[in-house]
Order: structure tokens, then C-alpha cells, then sequence
């Protein structure tokens, strides 16, 4: 049995983009300055982020005074979430959010509901897709100050849809926030939005530099204690050396972006119909059509999903969970749970530009075997 | 809640252990047989009705203060 790693979590961590390697080797010899600063060793650090920030706007098709650094994505969609909500305090105190949103922008609306306000939650159906009628009805209700829809699920893949969303947002004046930390790097970004987040360790940048958008003429103010840095929307220094290896690696990542869908797309069809066909009792989840092309997720029943992980890991296989065992909170994932599929015996696949088809084979032709034994171990074979 | 016919306590068991013992015990009873499990696990909730989706058996309701989920056997 071979067990040379086979990494596939690239939704949690994509590896290192080789342009990303090179960008942060160079850009630590040359930006450690604060940019802030007047001396020499500043400017040379203020041209690096400068260089970094156009060349993101310019991947992503933004303006480059609407772009800012952050310290995470998970920062970034706190800034977006309660920055959105407290730029629009006047008009209400709601916010409109799906029922899949990642953890993070969950959080900031909890706090948002600490402090006094409301989070409505709209639901989506068996194939995690957006309930718009719903939607259209929830940012429709008095006092919505902000509506927030995740692009596209980190969980289950299902591409969401931001264009109706969005333009149910526009008829009622209400700015939407599309967290697109799956998107940006991988796929063309949808139109209608305003404000706009993404995660560097997403499309193989270095972790710890995140991505906040906001368009001209949004209401949006900063949820921080009040700081100079980027435009006043995220305090503190930089990791400059981070963020232009991101800036580098997100052109790099788009301008392969159309390719790698190509190559990565059928892989997943391949994984998605031959898990289903040669596991048994399994779901395979999300919406087999409008998708994410580098990431499948999957439920099999009567196997736990930490004995899974692990034994996928013992064999070389990085994979993740949203069964509850897997969890710190012994909760299933919200996004499954709203979905209303299977949650135990979840494993969610997520390809990268390293992924290799021997790689996918690999993993096709011993995940039968793995979920076997372990139903062998638990006696549920044949229930 | 109207009573069902037998009950299967599962308070205390961690997913996947509740819907495992639901499929045991369920086929064990007769046809259009309600089976109320009791399971304090929060993945019970969204799995006792995805297993029966999956087994074509018919999910009651839930009785989320319990909380207990009512399942007929149909098959």
C-alpha cells in the first residue's frame, strides 16, 4: 500500500502557488518597511503594496482605492458584515444573511444580534441553493441594512444565485455582501454586489492575508477602533511580504483559473459518480450542475465521520468533515443541516492545481475498501 | 404528541449511533409500527430524517424539547 500524501483540502488551504514562493522570498529581502513611513526603505515597501493592490483590483476588475488588505478572510468578513450593517445604522438594524453562510460571517451577525440587532436566516433547499423567493422577501422587510450571500459553498460546492439575489437587493436599495473566498481565483466573480470578501490561502497564496472590497458610493464603515492603515477599513501593519505574495498568486491563480476548471471539473464528475455507484449507501450532496468545479462532498451512512478522516489519513488522504464529531462544538455543519442531508460519515474532497488524476484514482479506488472495514468494525455492514 | 407503539432510547449516544439503532430496531417491528427515538445527538435532528429519505421510511415529526423523532415503517 502506497501512502505518499495525497492532499485534498485545497477549500480549507491550497498549497503554496510557486509564484506565491517566489513573490514572498523577494518581497521579504525588500518590504519589511512600514509603508507609512518617510524614508526610503517605506517608500520602497509603499511601492510594493501599491503594485500588490493594483494588481489585485485589477484581477478582480476593481477599482484599487475600493480594495483593502486584511489581516484573514475571517477578518475581512467581520469588517464586511458589521462594517456593512454600521455604514447603513440609520435605516435599521437587520441583516439578511442565507442559511449556508461560512462560520465567520455567522459570527459577526451573532454578534450584531448581541448588540441589539437582527440576523434573519433564509433557507435553501436539498441542493444548498438559495430559496430567492425567500431571499426576496427577507431584504424586502423594513429596516434591512445589509444582505450577505456566500458565492459559492465551501462545504458542498453549490454556486449560488448572486445576480437574482443581487438584483432583488437593488430593488429595495439594500447592499449585498458576497463572501467569495471559493470564487476569487477560480472562477469569474458575479455581478451586483457591493461589498466583497476572499481568502488568499484559498487560491494558493500564503495564509494570513485576507481581501475586502467595497465599492464606491456603499455605506460601509469601519467595525475597528479607529487606524490609518488601508484607507482606515482594517487597522495594524500589514504582513506585506503575505500580501504580495497573495497579489502575485491571485493573478496567477485567475489567469490559469478557466484551464484548471477544464482539467478540475471532471475530475469531481468523476468522483461524484463513481462514489456514488461504488459506495454503498452513500450521498453524494450539492448541486451536481451549477458547482464549484473543484470540490465534492459526500455522506456515508452509518460511518462516523472523525473514523473516516482517520482513516483516509492513515492512508495519505487529507480530506474534511462537516460531521459533528469532526466538529470542536459536536455539532453537525449548519450547512448540511440546512440542507437536510445525511451529516455523519461526511467527507468533502477539494482539488487543487497539484491535484493529479493517479491522485483522484487513488483515492476512487480505496475509499470503497476504507468505508467497508469501518462498517465491518462498527457491524452495520448490510443494515 | 399522539403515542407511538414503541420507544428506543438513544439519549446519550453520539452520531452515527442513534440512526444505527433506529435501522435495527425499526425492520423488527410490523408494518406501519411508530417508533419514537428518543436522542439528545443534534446530528439526530437532521439524520433520523435524511435515513429515512434514504430507506424510504416515513418521518413523522420531531419533538425538538424532548427531543424525540417519530418514525413509521412503511417498507
Amino acid at each position: 500500500m502506497s501512502t505518499s500524501p495525497v492532499y485534498l483540502d485545497a477549500a480549507a488551504a491550497a498549497p503554496l502557488h510557486p509564484v506565491a514562493r517566489q513573490a514572498l522570498l523577494a518581497a521579504l529581502d525588500d518590504g519589511w518597511a512600514d509603508p507609512a513611513r518617510l524614508y526610503a526603505q517605506a517608500r520602497r515597501a509603499r511601492q510594493l503594496l501599491d503594485a500588490a493592490r493594483e494588481a489585485a483590483a485589477q484581477t478582480l476588475g476593481v477599482r484599487a482605492d475600493e480594495l483593502s488588505f486584511t489581516p484573514s478572510g475571517t477578518t475581512a468578513a467581520h469588517a464586511a458584515v458589521l462594517g456593512g450593517l454600521l455604514g447603513r445604522q440609520r435605516v435599521g438594524g437587520a441583516l439578511v444573511h442565507s442559511a449556508i453562510e461560512h462560520s465567520a460571517v455567522l459570527h459577526a451577525a451573532q454578534r450584531h444580534v448581541a448588540d441589539g440587532g437582527t440576523a434573519n436566516s433564509v433557507p435553501v433547499d436539498r441542493l444548498g441553493r438559495l430559496d430567492l423567493a425567500a431571499w426576496t422577501a427577507a431584504v424586502g422587510a423594513p429596516g434591512v441594512a445589509l444582505a450577505a450571500l456566500i458565492g459559492a459553498s465551501h462545504e458542498v460546492g453549490t454556486v449560488q444565485p448572486v445576480p437574482a439575489a443581487a438584483e432583488a437587493c437593488a430593488q429595495v436599495g439594500v447592499p449585498l455582501y458576497v463572501d467569495a473566498a471559493q470564487l476569487v481565483g477560480r472562477a469569474p466573480l458575479p455581478a451586483g454586489w457591493s461589498v466583497l470578501t476572499a481568502s488568499a490561502h484559498k487560491w494558493g497564496g500564503p495564509p494570513g492575508v485576507g481581501l475586502l472590497v467595497v465599492r464606491k458610493g456603499t455605506r460601509w464603515e469601519s467595525p475597528f477602533p479607529a487606524d490609518e492603515r488601508e484607507s482606515g477599513r482594517t487597522p495594524g501593519v500589514l504582513n506585506l511580504p503575505a500580501v504580495v505574495a497573495a497579489a502575485a498568486s491571485l493573478r496567477a491563480a485567475a489567469a490559469d483559473a478557466a484551464a484548471e476548471t477544464a482539467r478540475l471539473a471532471p475530475l469531481v464528475d468523476r468522483i461524484r459518480a463513481r462514489v456514488a455507484a461504488e459506495v454503498p449507501d452513500v450521498e453524494v450532496v450539492g448541486d451536481p450542475v451549477d458547482r464549484l468545479p473543484h470540490l465534492v462532498t459526500f455522506s456515508c451512512l452509518y460511518v462516523d465521520g472523525e473514523a473516516l478522516l482517520h482513516a483516509l489519513d492513515r492512508r495519505g488522504f487529507a480530506v474534511s468533515s462537516g460531521s459533528s464529531c469532526t466538529s470542536s462544538t459536536l455539532r453537525p455543519s449548519h450547512v448540511l443541516e440546512a440542507m437536510g442531508v445525511l451529516s455523519h460519515g461526511n467527507v468533502r474532497v477539494s482539488l487543487h492545481r497539484e491535484t493529479t488524476e493517479a491522485e483522484v484514482e487513488r483515492f476512487l479506488a480505496e475509499l470503497p475498501g476504507v468505508v467497508a472495514d469501518l462498517r465491518a468494525e462498527a457491524g452495520v455492514a448490510g443494515l | 404528541m399522539s403515542e407511538p407503539d414503541e420507544v428506543l432510547d438513544c439519549r446519550g449516544q453520539h452520531c452515527p449511533l442513534p440512526v444505527i439503532n433506529l435501522a435495527r430496531r425499526l425492520p423488527e417491528l410490523p408494518v406501519g409500527a411508530v417508533l419514537r427515538v428518543l436522542a439528545d445527538d443534534p446530528a439526530a435532528a437532521v439524520d433520523i430524517p435524511a435515513w429515512c429519505r434514504m430507506r424510504g421510511q416515513e418521518f413523522l415529526a420531531a419533538h425538538p424539547s424532548t427531543p424525540a423523532y417519530d418514525v413509521r415503517r412503511v417498507l
